[in-house]
């Protein structure tokens, strides 16, 4: 809201403080600065009368304008190299062509500041002449643009300033204006009625409403209405105005106090109707009276019907539209905007004055369905004071009457009233208590009835009746708010409450955090990406058809329909930074991301929109739950390039298949998880390189090798590997105590056995039959695979090394080959043979 | 070997003589002494105390002497070989000790050779500040409370005083979930986890709520469809403003430093009411007069903007089965990815998604 600061001190009488003084009061009263618009401009900024014009062309082929212009007593005696009559003037250069001889213009002669420009005018040397200060255009003043001043100079009415005169004040460039924030609680200050009175409370000065001087006709008359949704439409009142003069326009002070609240002045109709709407908060409406036929009818649209709105857009409605009708059809929106059919024109004498209260709610799916934002829409669909519209309407007759020269025909018709506020009831002491500042009832009482409430006591109880312009004063602590308001949230003290003692982090919260340092004890570097993600990253992937991590959550208003939906494996995310990286120049990346997955649930049900007035039961609440996806945290990762860095000491080592796999290892163990390892087959990954990860039987991961053609479509080298796991499914199993340490400190026998076995016999088979082979083997380790001369084809050597200890004595040589002979007899079960 | 000397005159047996020993004893150590390596103190042992060395020989002239005199003369062997043996062990361990010496000094490497051959991990920022935040409120007694990120649309809006046509929903681009008949959004903030703590738990409730956020903002240098926020919310008996002033005030000294302070703005949140900005202070200019002006943080304005912040609306407590007659409480919120952009000024905040390792590395595992 721009509130033009010589309007404001016009309706409220603010002491004597600066402007900036004004907008710290008012935004500690809930009306927030946005920006001081107006003022800077300093030095003789002047109106000029055009005398000659001599087009100059230059070598560019450019034509540039060497002007003398009569600035009155600033003239100088005579211009040197002046086109023309050698009389008092100045010599100016300017480039643009929309004025000729005799046209009064805005001059900044040198010394003149402009804050549009930044910088101080100054006499200078240009296109071969001394130009002496600059004919100025709307934009170079800061003024608002206007459809016939765009093109470059601002050229004043004729008649309506003498060479000399002040620009600056002619125009209102000193005036200043503030441009307040407001929010959508409060409707009322989206006018000058409004901000003038809580300006009155900030600066605790009394306050006149401008409303209540605004003399109302009585009986009936009007224009005839017959409203037939009161629902939608609970107040509607007109007036009739007649013999308005069409050539009459508007005074300078209202343009200029609509232009500098940021709007544009038109016709003195239009301004009129937007200048009550400014000033009191109430949007209204002009007909052209000979153009409307018979009653106007409120109601709602009927499927189809269409209206012409006054942007010259013909609009299909919707049977939610309130719309105004009369004999020949639809002639405006309900609140939002008026149709062509009947609006003023240059020759319209007899004026319809149409003020409604409507239902905001109504007001803003309007405003929404049709994308129409207008100035009128913004304040119904907030709330406009619905005790307004008679005195909204007599206020845009009188100033029809006074500068139109129309006569006000009698009576008005108003149907309908407005709802009556219920009191709100309070213990006196609730300011006090929820603020945690000592405001007194007297205060708390003072306040709300500056605020236009009525207020009674009894005891310990108020009982407040919100005045009709405050939709935000319903509940106990709105009027908290409006107290504290007063008594100034900087004075709120500083009080540290004190829980009775928290359990800390959740198990799953430090979990998640442990994994994190271990990614990045391994050497990872974290990222966090975006989760939209469509079919072309699950085709990089080389996800097939029918691969449910195809079917996403999606979105009805997605970003960009290349990525409709949410992802379901954080690969996507890992592989497009790992390959960022790559065309960046990295030789060498490893990076992860722990975050959400999302899992579209089949036949969840929809989500209930429950009632506020009461917390849903248990049941309710599951269903909202049951009716969301699947939103587990995940950990993916991506390995590219060199695991251990070429360099001095050595050529290095690439990354690697085992490499993807010990990272899911270290975080199993992180977690005291035990993950067994197994062949598998999936996307993205390399079909014979590629590992799963079960938990207590489910699969609950897996890393590889990226299959090439994956790697490729990343732009990833080859062999490039990767990983992702379902973080929470590991961190719901592990456990709550960890493996106890279990060790001994008697002599260990090592024995080292290498086994032929069938090459299609994994290591992991083998070692798990050696661990459980005799309870004296404390622990087995796979030193080397070997396959070649001598080993027979189709078959491997698998070595291992192994420690047998007894926990209570030393082991004896039968004990031992014992043991020996059980891990031997092992083996075999396995086809394999001691070497 | 000589014949027994029946007739003793031990003067005859040269190699016995006092004078003697004590020569090849002195020769001896003086070989020692002189021997600068370990090979060469090698071959002094052989010639000085190896069996052919005129030590050994001497002593095999013992039995030469007549037996009265061997004692005498055994004793002088036994002396000499003594000290020999001495003078060799106290060498060997001095040359030891030299060969070490020169041997470690042979084996003198570069240490400024480059040591990074194994990859250093970072943790991202918007994580770690995420657990800084926890920590400062987990320190206060808080909990931290999580909830899902796409979310039930009465969760994210009606729950919390956001009706259907409340203006505020337009405020808020939302994203909806296909279908948008289903009422599911990606939230539009951590308020729904707020609205599930109270719907699951009895007060006194106090948790802190990090996460991520979407918008339907397109990506630019300072706007994402995804961003973090920290909310906090507290649910107590005779819980004030005064006390959300005290709470935040901690929490910007936390971050910020013992320096800081807040300072409350009138606002409008429907979930909150009365509801109120919250500024920090500058934290580049300390909003002094010397240098407000022409500070860029906070565009001479002395304060920047850090959040929003207020009473919970009792409207919210009825919806979410809290008694406002019993217990009142406060709530809060800010953003975190302009946090970390402003603290280290990240021009883009693009750079804290692309993923580009340089970015996340500097921070290595803490801010
Ligand atoms: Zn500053």
């Amino acid at each position: 809201m721009r509130v033009p600061l010589e309007w404001l001190r016009s309706l409220v009488s603010l002491p004597d403080v600066s402007t900036e003084e004004i907008a710290e009061r008012l935004t500690m009263f809930d009306l927030k600065l946005e920006e001081i618009v107006g003022g800077g401009i300093t030095g003789p900024l002047t109106v000029g009368r055009v005398l000659e014009v001599r087009p100059e062309e230059q070598k560019n082929g450019k034509v540039i304008n060497w002007c003398r212009v009569d600035v009155g007593a600033l003239n100088e005696p005579s211009v040197p190299d002046a086109p023309g009559d050698d009389v008092p003037s100045r010599g100016i250069i300017c480039g643009a062509h929309n004025f000729k001889p005799g046209d009064l213009v805005v001059v900044s002669l040198p010394g003149t500041f402009l804050p549009e420009l930044g910088f101080e005018i100054g006499s200078r040397k240009t296109y071969g002449h001394v130009s002496d200060g600059m004919i100025c255009s709307t934009k170079e003043l800061g003024l608002p643009d206007d459809a016939t001043t765009a093109d470059g100079i601002l050229v004043l009415e004729p008649g309506s300033a003498q060479p000399g005169d002040s620009a600056t004040s002619l125009l209102g460039l000193d005036d200043q204006t503030l441009d307040l924030e407001v929010n959508p609680d409060r409707a009322y200050a989206l006018s000058l009625r409004g901000v003038a009175r809580d300006a009155a409370l900030a600066f605790g000065v009394p306050f006149q409403d401008p409303a209540d001087a605004v003399a109302v006709p009585t009986g009936s008359g009007g224009y005839p209405v017959r409203v037939e949704d009161p629902l939608g439409c609970p107040v509607f009142t007109t007036l009739v105005v007649t013999g308005v003069d069409p050539t009459r326009t508007t005074p300078s002070w209202m343009a200029r106090r609509i232009t500098q609240a940021g709007m544009r002045s038109i016709s003195l109709s239009v301004d009129i109707s937007n200048y009550v709407m400014l000033e009191l908060g109430q949007p209204n409406h002009c007909y052209d009276r000979d153009k409307v036929a018979g009653d106007l009818v409120v109601r709602r649209a009927e499927a189809g019907e269409s209206l012409t709105t006054l942007d010259d857009v013909k609009r299909t409605l919707t049977p939610e539209d309130l719309v105004i009708v009369d004999d020949n059809g639809i002639i405006g929106l309900a609140g939002v905007m008026g149709g062509a059919s009947t609006e003023l024109d240059d020759s319209s004498r007899n004026v319809v004055v149409e003020a409604a209260f409507w239902d905001p709610a109504t007001i803003f799916r309007g405003e929404r369905r049709h994308k129409l934002p207008s100035e009128a829409a913004k304040r119904y669909e907030r709330g406009v004071d619905p005790e307004l519209t008679l005195r909204g309407a007599a206020r845009v007759a009188q100033l029809l009457v006074e500068l139109g020269g129309g006569t006000l025909e009698p009576g008005h018709t108003t149907i309908g009233q407005a709802p009556a506020r219920a009191a709100v009831t309070f213990p006196v002491d609730l300011p006090a208590r929820i603020s945690g500042l000592a405001i007194s009832p007297e205060d708390a009482q003072l306040t709300f009835e500056r605020n236009g409430c009525a207020v009674s006591r009894e005891g310990d109880t108020f009982s407040v009746t919100p005045p009709s312009w405050r939709f935000d004063l319903n509940d106990p602590y709105d009027f908290v708010e409006e107290a504290l308001r007063s008594a100034g949230y900087e004075n709120v003290p500083s009080v540290l409450p004190t829980p009775t003692g928290g359990r800390g982090l959740s198990r799953s919260q430090v979990l998640r955090r442990r994994v994190g340092h271990v990614l990045a004890g391994t050497g990872l570097v974290e990222v966090t990406t975006l989760p939209f993600v469509g079919p072309a990253d699950f085709d990089r992937l080389g996800l097939a058809d029918e691969d449910p991590r195809r079917t996403q959550v999606l979105l009805e208003n997605p970003l960009s329909s290349e990525e409709p939906g949410l992802t379901t494996t954080l690969l996507t995310g890992v592989l497009k930074a790992a390959s960022l990286n790559v065309g960046r120049g990295h030789e060498d990346v490893a990076v992860d991301e722990i975050g959400r997955v999302f899992l579209p649930r089949p036949g969840a049900p929809d989500a209930p929109l429950y009632g506020v007035d009461r917390r849903p039961t248990p049941e309710e609440l599951a269903v909202l739950d049951a009716s969301l996806p699947e939103q587990p945290f995940h950990v993916a990762f991506a390995l590219v390039g060199q695991r251990v860095r070429r360099g001095w000491s050595g050529p290095g080592r690439a990354a690697d298949w085992a490499d993807a796999i010990d990272v899911v290892r270290r975080l199993g163990e992180a977690l005291h998880v035990e993950l067994v390892v197994e062949q598998a087959q999936r996307a993205p990954f390399h079909p014979g390189r590629c590992a799963a990860f079960r938990l207590d039987g489910s699969v609950v991961g897996y890393a590889g090798e990226l299959h090439p053609s994956v790697a490729s479509a990343y732009g990833l080298p080859e062999r490039a590997v990767a990983g992702e796991v379902d973080l929470d499914a590991l961190i719901a199993a592990s456990p709550e105590i960890g493996p106890r340490p279990e060790f001994s400190a008697l002599p260990v026998a090592k024995e080292d056995l290498a086994f032929l076995v069938d090459a299609d016999v994994t290591a992991e088979s083998l070692r798990s039959a050696l661990v459980s082979a005799h309870p004296l083997v404390e622990s087995v380790r796979l030193f080397d695979v070997y396959t070649g001369d001598p080993v027979p084809e189709g078959q491997k050597s698998l070595a291992f090394a192994l420690r047998l200890r007894a926990p209570d004595h030393t082991l004896t040589d039968t004990e031992i080959t014992e043991a020996r002979a059980a891990l031997v007899s092992a083996a075999e079960q396995l086809g394999g043979v001691l070497r | 070997m000589s014949a027994p000397n029946k007739d003793f005159d031990p003067v005859e047996v040269t190699p016995l003589r006092a004078d003697e020993l004590e020569r090849v004893r002195d020769e001896a150590v003086a070989a020692v002494a002189a021997a600068s390596t370990l090979a060469e103190l090698k071959q002094v042992r052989i010639e000085h105390a190896g069996d052919r060395s005129p030590i050994a020989l001497a002593n095999r002239e013992i039995g030469a002497l007549p037996p009265q005199a061997r004692k005498d003369a055994g004793q002088r062997i036994g002396q000499a070989r003594g000290a020999i043996n001495q003078a060799l062990a106290a060498r060997t361990a001095e040359l030891e000790q030299l060969e070490e010496q020169r041997r470690l000094v042979e084996e003198t490497v570069d240490v400024t050779l480059p040591t990074d051959r194994d990859p250093v991990g970072a943790r991202h920022p918007i994580t770690t500040i995420q657990e800084t935040v926890a920590d400062i409120f987990v320190a206060m007694g808080w909990e931290v409370a999580e909830g899902p990120e796409v979310e039930a649309e009465w969760l994210n809006f009606d729950a919390l005083n956001l009706g259907p046509d409340h203006p505020a929903r337009t405020m808020q681009d939302t994203f909806w979930v296909t279908p948008a008949s289903a009422a599911r959004v990606l939230r539009t903030h951590t308020s729904p986890v707020q609205a599930r703590t109270m719907l699951t738990r009895e007060p006194p409730i106090y948790v802190v709520v990090p996460g991520r956020v979407y918008r339907t903002d397109e990506a630019d240098a300072t706007h994402m469809p995804v961003f973090h926020q920290v909310e906090g919310l507290a649910i107590d008996k005779g819980l004030s403003m005064a006390h959300l002033k005290g709470t935040l005030d901690h929490f910007a000294r936390a971050v910020y430093g013992t320096e800081m302070t807040t300072r409350f703005r009138p606002s409008y949140f429907p979930f909150t009411e009365p509801s109120a900005e919250v500024d920090l202070l500058c934290y580049v200019c300390h909003n002094d007069p010397a240098e407000v002006a022409s500070c860029g943080t906070c565009r001479g304005e002395g304060w920047v903007e850090w959040g929003g912040c207020g009473v919970v609306n009792p409207r919210v407590l009825v919806a979410c089965g809290v008694d406002p007659e019993v217990y009142s409480g406060f709530a809060f919120g800010m953003g975190l990815d302009r946090t970390i952009t402003s603290r280290y000024d990240i021009a883009d905040l693009r750079d804290l998604w692309d993923g580009d390792i340089r970015f996340t590395e500097p921070f290595g595992v803490g801010l």
